[in-house]
């Protein structure tokens, strides 16, 4: 198997006069990946899967003691945990739909024929390649009450915007918005540009309104590559953490990584933060499996 | 019902000069078919007719009224394309609603079935209303679409090349089935199509199209036997026409540079057919006939059996003409044949602009 797909070497090239064959080349390009994966990603989490039935604590010499699944009880019977699952739904919820309406609303608007098409769409993509990190310092001072461009163009004075414990989620799910509707835009342009002109010009000639060629032939058409940008977008709102982090620090922003992060990295509390860490990753796994679901049977209609 | 008129139209894509003064009157009731080359423009003619190009000069009107500032849906007309361009996802039920239920036309659920199924029927597509449109062949497809056509009853109905991407057969059935739904629904048609058995057996008018201008407009009948350029006649008909050059002397054709005769005399007098006028002699294949005891000599350089008939190239010095005979003709390649041509049959075009000197009186 592996022989057929692999080119046969030169037998003149330089590796061949080192006595090196297909397979030492092959190998030597594909060992260092998988080793890297294995000790920085597969490891770790079967080794947390262990850490998380006991009571292992990074901070202390104790040794770790067998709990079983006290962990995973213990947390699933927390109202806090709840709650930071509460505000990471709403989170995910505000962001996610933002994101799809904006992205898709300026996607349907570049979808034409317009000068400096390109050049706009390629400007549009730039706050998706910052670094979160920048975004958020930045954002933080476009919010700031006092000298905030947010504030002053808006005119609303000396609005709180991250200190406020009710609007603090929305302004980081606003910050989120901006930075990831690109991405749902750029996705949302490859499907409507897929939508071939004579369909619409057939919808025209058929005398149907906007909304309704909207709604009955582009809609269907891109929902697919659409449905593929949503799993994304809220996989990644589902695991947020450097956004809400550096923005601000309010008990209602406290979505469930930073819970996470705060409880292994601030109280130490190693297994139980891995038990969490599980059921986060279960979850992300189940909203994902149930959009999948959905997204083969649009492509299937 | 609608009478459309084209008055000096002229388009043109960047470099690209599609249409230049392009004048056509389509009656209302009539079957108008638009003939040509691909390229020639005649897709852009159809799409303008529709609203879905702009003219760059020139008026177009539907019974009367001007219509450059009419979308395509206040022109009210109807367009079959040669990709079907059925809705994707949707049921051939659906497809068909589809130009039923935009709010504008509010018609009730009853009314849409009763026609839908009215429609289904006379495609003969009753048996596939409820199958999802991309598991249809090709045939189907087109029935599909030339039913969304018809299920709305337009003023005018516009197809491009809606044949040309089915099979001999099936190309051959929806011909017959389209030319009766026109005469069933008495609407205009306009048909654009390169394939000149489609322009002849359909057409009640045909125009022939040629570089973006309108070249021959007229009947079938006028279109195949008295062309009005030697465009006109080697494109339409298959084989095409005959094009000899030649000149008249003493009532008899004389071919030159090929080196032969033939009698003229009691020939269709055309004026303008003067002795020593370079012409082009037209003559169609079946026309050209087979005798022991005709003026010229030819030999046999190919023969095609067609069934009914067999279409001979004759090979007269370096020339090849084409001759129709009944297919229980015995002939050999390279056999010697002597032929003759029916006087009367013959067209004459000025060799300069090969334009028929019927026409150009």
């Amino acid at each position: 198997m592996a022989t057929a797909v692999l080119t046969t070497l030169d037998p003149n090239s330089r590796s061949a006069a080192r006595g090196m064959s297909d397979l030492t080349i092959r190998n030597l390009f594909i060992i260092p990946t998988i080793v890297f994966l294995i000790v920085f990603n597969i490891f770790p989490l079967i080794y947390s899967l262990g850490y998380s039935f006991t009571d292992f604590r990074a901070s202390s010499p104790a040794a770790a003691n067998f709990v079983g699944l006290q962990n995973y009880r213990e947390l699933l019977n927390d109202p806090f945990i709840w709650s930071n699952f509460a505000i990471t739904a709403k989170y995910v919820i505000v962001s996610v739909v933002g994101q799809v309406i904006v992205g898709f609303g300026v996607a349907l608007l570049l979808n034409r024929d317009i000068p400096l098409k390109g050049l706009l769409t390629t400007l549009l993509l730039l706050p998706m390649m910052l670094s979160m990190a920048v975004v958020g310092l930045f954002w933080k001072l476009l919010y700031d009450p006092s000298f905030g461009i947010i504030n002053y163009t808006l005119g609303l004075g000396s609005f709180e915007w991250l200190s406020n414990p009710d609007m603090a989620l929305y302004a980081v799910a606003i910050t989120d918005i901006w930075m990831w509707s690109p991405f749902v835009m750029l996705l949302s342009l490859a499907g409507l540009s897929a939508v071939p002109k004579h369909l619409y010009e057939a919808a025209a000639i058929d005398r149907a309104g906007s909304f309704y060629t909207f709604f009955r032939i582009t809609l269907p058409l891109v929902a697919p590559i659409l449905m593929i940008a949503i799993i994304f977008r809220t996989m990644e709102a589902f695991k947020t953490f450097d956004l809400a982090y550096i923005l601000t620090s309010q008990p209602t922003t406290e979505v469930i990584s930073i819970r996470l992060y705060k409880m292994a990295f601030q109280e130490w509390q190693t297994g139980r933060s891995c038990a969490l860490a599980y059921i986060v990753l279960i979850m992300i796994l189940a909203i994902t499996n149930i959009y999948v679901k959905y997204l083969n049977k649009v492509k299937e209609r | 019902m609608a009478h459309i008129q084209l008055k000096n139209i002229s388009k043109t894509f960047g470099n690209h000069t599609a249409l230049t003064g392009l004048n056509l009157d389509i009656a209302d009731g009539e079957f108008f078919v638009l003939l040509g080359e691909t390229g020639a423009g005649k897709t852009t003619t159809l799409r303008m007719i529709a609203g879905l190009e702009k003219p760059d000069e020139g008026q177009i009107f539907i019974d009367g009224a001007d219509v450059a500032d009419w979308g395509a849906a206040e022109r009210d007309v109807a367009l079959v394309l040669q990709q079907y361009s059925l809705y994707p996802r949707y049921t051939v039920r659906e497809n068909l609603e589809f130009p039923l239920k935009p709010k504008i036309r509010r018609i009730e659920p009853d009314e849409i079935k009763t026609r839908v199924d009215r429609v289904a029927r006379t495609l003969r597509i009753e048996h596939l209303l409820d199958r999802k449109t991309d598991r249809l062949s090709g045939g189907e497809m087109q029935r599909v679409s030339i039913g969304r056509a018809i299920v709305r009853k337009p003023r005018v109905f516009l197809m491009d090349e809606p044949l040309s991407a089915l099979d001999a057969k099936l190309r051959e059935a929806l011909r017959t089935e389209l030319k009766n739904i026109q005469m069933n629904l008495g609407q205009t048609f306009l048909f654009v199509t390169h394939d000149q058995i489609e322009a002849m057996s359909m057409g009640d008018k045909v125009g022939v199209l040629n570089h973006g201008r309108i070249v021959q407009t007229g009947t079938p009948y006028e279109i195949y036997n008295n062309p009005r350029d030697t465009y006109v006649a080697s494109f339409v008909g298959s084989p095409p026409m005959n094009l000899i050059d030649g000149k008249l002397v003493n009532g008899r054709a004389v071919m030159a540079p090929l080196n032969f005769e033939l009698p003229f005399a009691g020939g269709a007098k055309t004026s303008g057919a003067t002795d020593g006028r370079p012409l082009v002699f037209g003559i169609r294949p079946e026309d050209v006939y087979l005798e022991s005891g005709a003026p010229v000599e030819a030999r046999v350089h190919d023969v095609e059996n067609h069934g009914v008939e067999k279409i001979l190239t004759l090979r007269i010095g370096d020339a090849m003409l084409r001759a129709t005979v009944p297919a229980r003709t015995d002939v050999e390649i390279e056999q010697p044949v002597r032929f003759a041509w029916d006087p009367d049959k013959v067209v004459l075009f000025d060799k300069g602009s090969g334009i028929s000197l019927r026409h150009a009186g």
